[in-house]
């Protein structure tokens, strides 16, 4: 084997460097690796159990507090008979109903305010002060003018949708880089091929971050109309249950619209993951 | 035949006149390239030309089929490398959709990249990019060609591939092209006249007489670098920097 270092060091470098080994990040290899899915339910877990254990050692009553064995006791009575399952479904339906008005609204103020100046300045401000609003107080108004049916609880969860889809829409679609539109343009794309193939696709990241907001927000609002004059829902439900000081099934409910909201974050981290495959992010370590 | 003809090309930005009453005109087929410091205006005046910049003053004619290859590739992200090529591209006269494919994938296969015609655009490199930007605008057959320092980001390797791959197209293709470069070997290497701007005007035109392909090392090469360096104001004895 040949010798490929040739001795080039100065003479005057009497002063030997120390040498150490390249490594800023030090990789961890760990002798059983725990899944992922293991490792994100251990905290949720642990919760669980430490609260059945404080209830098992009475520091709660279940007048305050029922433990985690009673809220599914409380479940499987409701849903044999069928009340948990119909109170679902009320609340999923007012909910994908004010989701798809909202989302429909609030992507098309975006896409005006976004494109035309004038859409901007006439709209903008108006949203924005809308926004300011809190929603649960517009409720009376909203009994008055839309009554007690279905329809004061879609237009209120889709007004807790609109906002954050709007915002960041708009802010995607004013983000999107302005080399590429010129390039479009002199590649001969129309103004219509221009919003449909580079402005839109650009804000599509800014539009599914509005939409994880706003599925937060319309479970919160959900809640509180169904609380008030409403005959269904998981809402109603725990409005019931105040009655009949049932804090199993008060925890029940909560639990479940815990569950619907992560599972309708979960729906759209897949959706970003299948409409954004072209990006290659920071992944994490 | 003429492929641009400007006159009296004025642009201010501001309190700065960038522009000052610029003439040039560019023959069919011709290779220009445009020397010049940085800040003196040439990629502004490849803007006019590309029409994307409307507020200058002055008489400005450019054919209408003209494609612009910037100095990054500005590729959409989101859609793979094929529908990058076809952007744009009326469906029409080329035989519909499929054509468009056709024609597409034989502009691809020209520069090279004929098999990642269905790859995301952050997976290529720097070269590779830049090469499906040429393609891009290959596939419009342009009557000119307007270059915006497109090499100015590849290593030196990529650059002198790119600059065969470049001389290969036009030789085939024969569209005008308007070069803007810093770099003065490599204006020697492509061009069939080198122009140089200063002070918002074109102060040197002279036409490359050297035989192609041109070897950096032949002495007629590197008398013609010494004159443009000398005519851009840097003062350099045999092999100097030749970029600027």
């Amino acid at each position: 084997m040949a010798d490929t270092t040739i001795n080039t060091a100065r003479p005057g470098a009497a002063v030997a460097t120390e040498l150490v080994r390249p490594s800023l990040v030090r990789q961890r290899t760990p002798r059983f690796r725990i899944p992922r899915l293991a490792r994100r339910v251990t905290g949720p877990v642990l919760v669980i159990a430490l609260w059945q254990a404080l209830s098992g050692a009475h520091v709660f009553t279940a007048f305050e507090l029922a433990s985690p064995l009673a809220v599914v006791d409380a479940g499987r009575q409701l849903w044999g008979e069928g009340a948990l399952q119909s109170a679902m479904l009320v609340s999923l339906q007012r909910v994908a109903a004010g989701l798809a008005v909202g989302v429909v609204a609030g992507v098309a103020l975006a896409v005006i305010t976004g494109l035309f100046w004038v859409g901007e300045d006439l709209l903008d401000p108006v949203i924005q002060a809308a926004r300011a609003v809190p929603i649960l107080g517009l409720l009376p108004l909203v009994i008055i003018w839309l009554g007690v049916g279905e329809m004061p609880k879609v237009f209120l969860v889709a007004l807790a949708v609109t906002f954050p889809v709007y915002l960041n829409t708009h802010a995607g679609i004013r983000g999107v880089d302005m080399k590429l539109v010129e390039a479009g343009q002199t590649f001969g794309l129309t103004w219509q091929g221009l919003v449909r193939k580079v402005i839109l696709p650009g804000a599509l990241p800014g539009f599914l971050v509005g939409l994880r907001f706003a599925l937060v927000g319309c479970w919160a609002i959900i809640v509180v109309a169904e609380e008030i004059n409403a005959q269904s829902g998981l809402g109603y439900l725990i409005m019931q249950a105040q009655t009949t000081n049932r804090t199993d099934i008060m925890c029940l409910c909560l639990a479940i619209y815990a569950i619907l909201g992560i599972a309708a974050d979960a729906i759209v981290r897949l959706l970003e993951r299948y409409l954004l495959v072209w990006r290659r992010g920071f992944k994490g370590a | 035949m003429t492929a641009i003809t400007a006159a009296g090309v004025r642009r201010r930005f501001g309190e700065r006149e960038v522009l000052r009453g610029l003439d040039l005109s560019l023959a069919d087929g011709e290779f220009v390239a445009l020397l010049g410091r940085s800040g003196s205006g040439k990629t502004t005046l490849l803007r006019i030309f590309g029409g994307l910049d409307p507020g200058f003053e002055g008489d400005v004619l450019v054919p209408e089929r003209r494609a612009v290859v910037f100095q990054e590739p500005r590729l959409l992200p989101w859609q793979r490398v094929l529908p990058n090529v076809s952007l744009g591209l009326p469906a029409g006269p080329a035989g519909g959709r499929h054509g468009l494919r056709r024609l597409s994938l034989g502009a691809l296969a020209e520069v090279g990249l004929g098999d990642r015609a269905g790859a995301w655009p952050v997976t290529l490199s720097g070269g590779e990019a830049q090469r499906v930007a040429l393609a891009r605008a290959l596939v419009r057959e342009p009557q000119l060609m307007l270059l915006d320092e497109p090499f100015g980001a590849l290593d030196a390797l990529t650059r002198s591939r790119m600059h065969v791959l470049v001389q290969d197209l036009c030789a085939r293709h024969q569209p005008a092209v308007l070069l803007v470069t810093h770099d003065v070997d490599e204006a020697i290497t492509l061009a069939d006249r080198v122009l140089l701007l200063a002070d918002g005007v074109i102060t040197f035109a002279g036409p490359v007489t050297l035989d192609r392909p041109r070897e950096p090392g032949s002495p007629e090469f590197i008398g013609l670098r010494q004159q443009l360096l000398a005519e851009l104001g840097l003062n350099t004895r045999g092999e100097g920097k030749s970029r600027i």
